[in-house]
C-alpha cells in the first residue's frame, strides 16, 4: 500500500507498479485485437475503454493527482471535459450531416 | 566585464548584475527569459515582414511578375507559419507576461523558472526545425496545413516543419502551466483576485487556452506527419480517413489560437488607456470576467471555418449562433474601454496612440467577423480577400497594435531609457496609416470576388491591389522604424531616473528602480488598495513592510 502517503515522497514501487499496470493493459489491447469476429463498434469500444483506464492511471499516479488538493483535481477535470467537449461538437456534425430538412431534400 | 559576478559601481539591477553570455542563456529570471523571447520573436517578425514584402510585390501586378506561383505558395505558408507560430502567439505572453507577471502581483519570479526557460528552448529548436523546412525549399501547404493536401500530396520538408511547430507549442504550453500556477499560488499578501490587474486576468485566461487547446493542435499536426510518414489512415479517405477531421481538430486549437493572439492585447489596452487618461478602468470585473467568457466560449466556435466545408448544416447553425455570442465579451470591453476614456485627462503619449488604433481597428475587425459568421454571407466571402482582411484586422490591428502599445509603455522599466517621444508618434501615426490604407482595399476585393491565396489576378483588380501594396510600404516603414529607435535607444536613449516615468499605477510601477534588481522586490510587498487607484494619486498600491506590516484598508471596486 505505498498510495496512502501524504507526504510529497513516493516510494518507486508506486511507479514500478503503474508500469506493471500499463504494460499489462497493452498486452490486453493488443490480445483483445486477435478475438475473431468482434463487430466493429466493440472493437472500439473495447479500445477505448482500456485507454481511459490507462490513462486514469498515469494521471493518478504518475501525475500525483491522487495526492493533489481540490484545484488540482478541478484543472485535471476541465481537461477531460474540454476533450468531451471537442468530442461532442466534432460527432455532432457526423451524426447530423445525413439528417433532411424536409423530405425530398437534394443531395 | 569579464566576472560573472557584479563588481560594478551601479546598483545592481537585472540588466547589468552578470554580463557573461552563460549568465543569459543559462538564466532562470522570468525578466531575462523575456528578453530572451523579445531578441528571438523580432527577428522571426521580420523575416515574417519579408516574406509579406515578396507577396505585395508580386501583387502589384496583375500577372504577378515577380513570383511564379510555386514560390508565390511557399511565400505566404512562409509568412503564416512564421507570424502565427513563431510571432503573435508568443509575443505578448512569452514577453510581457513573462516579464510583468511576477512584478505585478508582487512575487521575485514564476513558480517554474526552469520550465519557463525550457519554454524558450523548446520554442528555438521548434523555430530552428521550421526556418531548416524553410531554406530546404519551402513548404506550401498554408499555415493552415489542410488536409488531404498536406498529408497525401505536398512535397517538400512538411513533417519537420510540422515538428517544429510542435515544439513550439510545447513552448506555448509551458508558459501557459507556469502562468496559471503563479497567478494561483504566488500573490503578494493582500493581492486579492480582485486587485489583480486587468493584464493578469487576461493572462490567466490565455493561459487556460494555451493549456487546454494547444495539445490538441501539436497531436494533429503529428498525426498529419504519421500519415505522411507511414500512411497510416486518418485523414486520407483512401486509407480509411476523413480530411473534415482534421479541419475539426485543427480549429479546436486555432480558432481559440486567435485569442491566445487577442486577450493579451486586451490586457495591455486595458493598462494603458487607464494609465493614460488617469483613471480606474471602468467596469472592472465585467472586464475580467469578459477575458475568461471570451476564453470558455471561444472554444464552442471553430466550425465557423467550416461552413463550406461539407460540415453538417445543423452544425453550422449551432456554430453560427455560439459565434455571434462570442462577440458580445469583445464588445463589453470596448463599451468599457470607451467609459474608461471619457472625460478622464488623456495624454497622448506613444503608447496611447496605439492603444487608440487598437480600438478602432479591432472593432472593425470584429465586426467583420460577424459578417463571416453569418452562413448566408459566408458562402460569399470565405477564401476571398475578405478573410484576409478580416483577419489582418484583428491580428495586426488589434494583436501587435497591443504588443507596440505594450512595448512602448514598459520600454522605460525594461531598459531603463527612454525611447525618442517624437520619432515614436510618428511611427504610430505611418503604422495607422499604412495599415488601413493595405487591408481596407482587401474587404472590397474580397467583396468583388478576388480569391485568396492566387498569385495573379484580372486586371479590374489592379488599382485596389496597388493601394494595397502602396500602403503596406508605408505599414513596412512604420514597423522600421520602432525597430531602429528603440536599439538606438538602449545607449542614446534620456537615462530613465525615477521609477514611473508616466505616473502609472501597479506594483511594477512601484519597485525601487527603473530596472528592477535581480530579485525583484526587496520584501515581498503588502497590498492595500485596488488596481488602478488614480483617485488617490499619492498613496502606492503596495508598500513594503518595514518596519512592521500595517494592513491599511482599502475598498475595493
Ligand atoms: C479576436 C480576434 C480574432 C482573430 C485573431 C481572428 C482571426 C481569424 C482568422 C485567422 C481567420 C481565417 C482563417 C483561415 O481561413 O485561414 C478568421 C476567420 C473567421 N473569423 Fe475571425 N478572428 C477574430 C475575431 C473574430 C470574431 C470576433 C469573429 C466573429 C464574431 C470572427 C469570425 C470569423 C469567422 C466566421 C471566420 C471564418 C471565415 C471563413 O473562412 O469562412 N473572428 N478569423
Ligand atoms: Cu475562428
Amino acid at each position: 500500500m505505498a498510495g496512502h502517503s501524504e507526504s510529497h515522497v513516493h516510494p518507486v514501487s508506486l511507479y514500478t507498479r503503474t508500469l506493471w499496470w500499463l504494460m499489462a493493459l497493452l498486452v490486453l489491447t493488443v490480445a483483445a485485437g486477435f478475438i475473431p469476429n468482434v463487430p466493429n463498434w466493440l472493437g472500439v469500444v473495447i479500445a477505448l475503454t482500456i485507454a481511459v483506464w490507462k490513462a486514469t492511471i498515469v494521471i493518478m499516479n504518475f501525475m500525483h493527482v491522487r495526492f493533489s488538493g481540490k484545484l488540482a483535481w478541478l484543472f485535471a477535470g476541465a481537461g477531460f471535459f474540454w476533450l468531451l467537449i471537442m468530442l461532442a461538437f466534432a460527432f455532432a456534425d457526423y451524426v447530423s450531416r445525413p439528417w433532411e430538412p424536409f423530405h425530398g431534400w437534394p443531395e | 566585464m569579464a566576472t560573472a559576478t557584479y563588481t560594478g559601481t551601479e546598483k545592481p539591477n537585472y540588466l547589468n548584475w552578470k554580463t557573461t553570455v552563460a549568465s543569459w542563456l543559462l538564466t532562470y529570471d522570468h525578466k531575462r527569459i523575456a528578453i530572451l523571447y523579445l531578441v528571438s520573436i523580432s527577428i522571426f517578425f521580420l523575416l515574417g515582414g519579408l516574406a509579406a514584402a515578396f507577396i505585395r510585390l508580386d501583387l502589384a501586378t496583375p500577372k504577378g511578375d515577380l513570383l511564379t506561383s510555386d514560390i508565390y505558395n511557399k511565400m505566404f505558408t512562409t509568412h503564416g507559419v512564421i507570424m502565427i507560430f513563431l510571432f503573435l502567439i508568443p509575443s505578448i505572453p512569452a514577453v510581457f507576461g513573462n516579464f510583468l507577471l511576477p512584478l505585478m502581483i508582487g512575487a521575485r519570479d514564476v513558480a517554474f523558472p526552469r520550465l519557463n526557460l525550457l519554454s524558450w528552448y523548446f520554442f528555438m529548436a521548434g523555430a530552428l526545425l521550421v526556418l531548416i523546412a524553410l531554406f530546404r525549399g519551402g513548404i506550401d501547404t498554408g499555415w493552415t496545413f489542410y488536409t488531404p493536401y498536406s498529408s497525401s500530396f505536398a512535397k517538400g520538408e512538411v513533417s519537420l516543419a510540422i515538428v517544429g511547430v510542435f515544439l513550439a507549442g510545447f513552448a506555448s504550453i509551458f508558459t501557459g502551466i507556469n502562468f496559471l500556477v503563479t497567478i494561483h499560488k504566488m500573490r503578494a499578501p493582500g493581492m486579492t483576485w480582485f486587485r489583480l490587474p486587468l493584464f493578469v486576468w487576461a493572462m490567466y485566461a490565455t493561459s487556460l487556452i494555451q493549456v487546454l487547446g494547444t495539445p490538441v493542435v501539436a497531436i494533429t499536426l503529428l498525426l498529419v506527419a504519421v500519415e505522411r510518414t507511414f500512411r497510416i489512415g486518418i485523414f486520407d479517405p483512401n486509407l480509411g480517413g476523413d480530411p473534415i477531421l482534421y479541419q475539426h481538430l485543427f480549429w479546436f486549437y486555432s480558432h481559440p489560437a486567435v485569442y491566445i493572439m487577442i486577450l493579451p492585447a486586451m490586457g495591455v489596452i486595458s493598462e494603458v488607456l487607464s494609465a493614460f487618461s488617469k483613471r480606474r478602468v471602468f467596469g472592472y470585473h465585467f472586464v475580467a470576467f469578459s477575458s475568461l467568457a471570451i476564453a470558455i466560449i471561444g472554444f464552442l466556435v471553430w466550425g465557423h471555418h467550416m461552413f463550406s466545408t461539407g460540415q453538417s448544416m445543423y452544425a453550422g447553425i449551432v456554430f453560427s449562433f455560439l459565434t455571434w455570442i462570442v462577440a458580445i465579451p469583445s464588445a463589453i470591453k470596448i463599451f468599457n474601454w470607451m467609459a474608461t476614456i471619457w472625460k478622464g485627462r488623456v495624454h497622448w503619449d506613444t503608447p496611447m496612440l496605439y492603444a487608440l488604433g487598437f480600438m478602432g481597428l479591432f472593432v472593425i475587425g470584429g465586426l467583420t467577423g460577424l459578417h463571416l459568421a453569418a452562413m448566408a454571407t459566408n458562402v460569399h466571402l470565405t477564401d476571398t480577400y475578405f478573410i484576409v482582411a478580416h483577419f489582418h484586422y484583428v491580428m495586426v490591428g488589434g494583436a501587435i497594435m497591443g504588443y507596440l502599445a505594450a512595448l512602448h509603455f514598459w520600454w522605460p522599466k525594461m531598459t531603463g531609457r527612454m525611447y525618442p517621444e517624437g520619432w515614436g508618434k510618428l511611427a504610430a501615426m505611418l503604422v495607422f496609416v499604412g495599415f488601413n490604407l493595405t487591408f481596407f482595399p482587401q474587404f472590397i476585393l474580397g467583396y468583388m470576388g478576388m480569391p485568396r491565396r492566387y498569385h495573379s489576378y484580372p486586371e479590374e483588380w489592379a488599382v485596389l491591389n496597388v493601394l494595397s501594396t502602396a500602403g503596406s510600404s508605408v505599414l513596412g516603414f512604420g514597423y522600421l522604424l520602432p525597430v531602429i529607435y528603440l536599439t538606438w535607444s538602449l545607449k542614446y536613449g534620456k537615462v530613465v531616473t525615477e521609477r514611473n516615468p508616466w505616473g502609472a499605477r501597479g506594483l511594477e510601477w512601484e519597485l525601487v528602480d527603473p530596472v528592477p534588481d535581480p530579485h525583484n522586490f526587496e520584501r515581498i510587498p503588502i497590498v492595500t488598495r485596488p488596481a488602478y487607484d488614480y483617485a488617490h494619486p499619492e498613496e502606492p498600491t503596495g508598500f513594503v513592510p518595514k518596519p512592521r506590516p500595517v494592513v491599511v484598508g482599502g475598498k475595493d471596486g
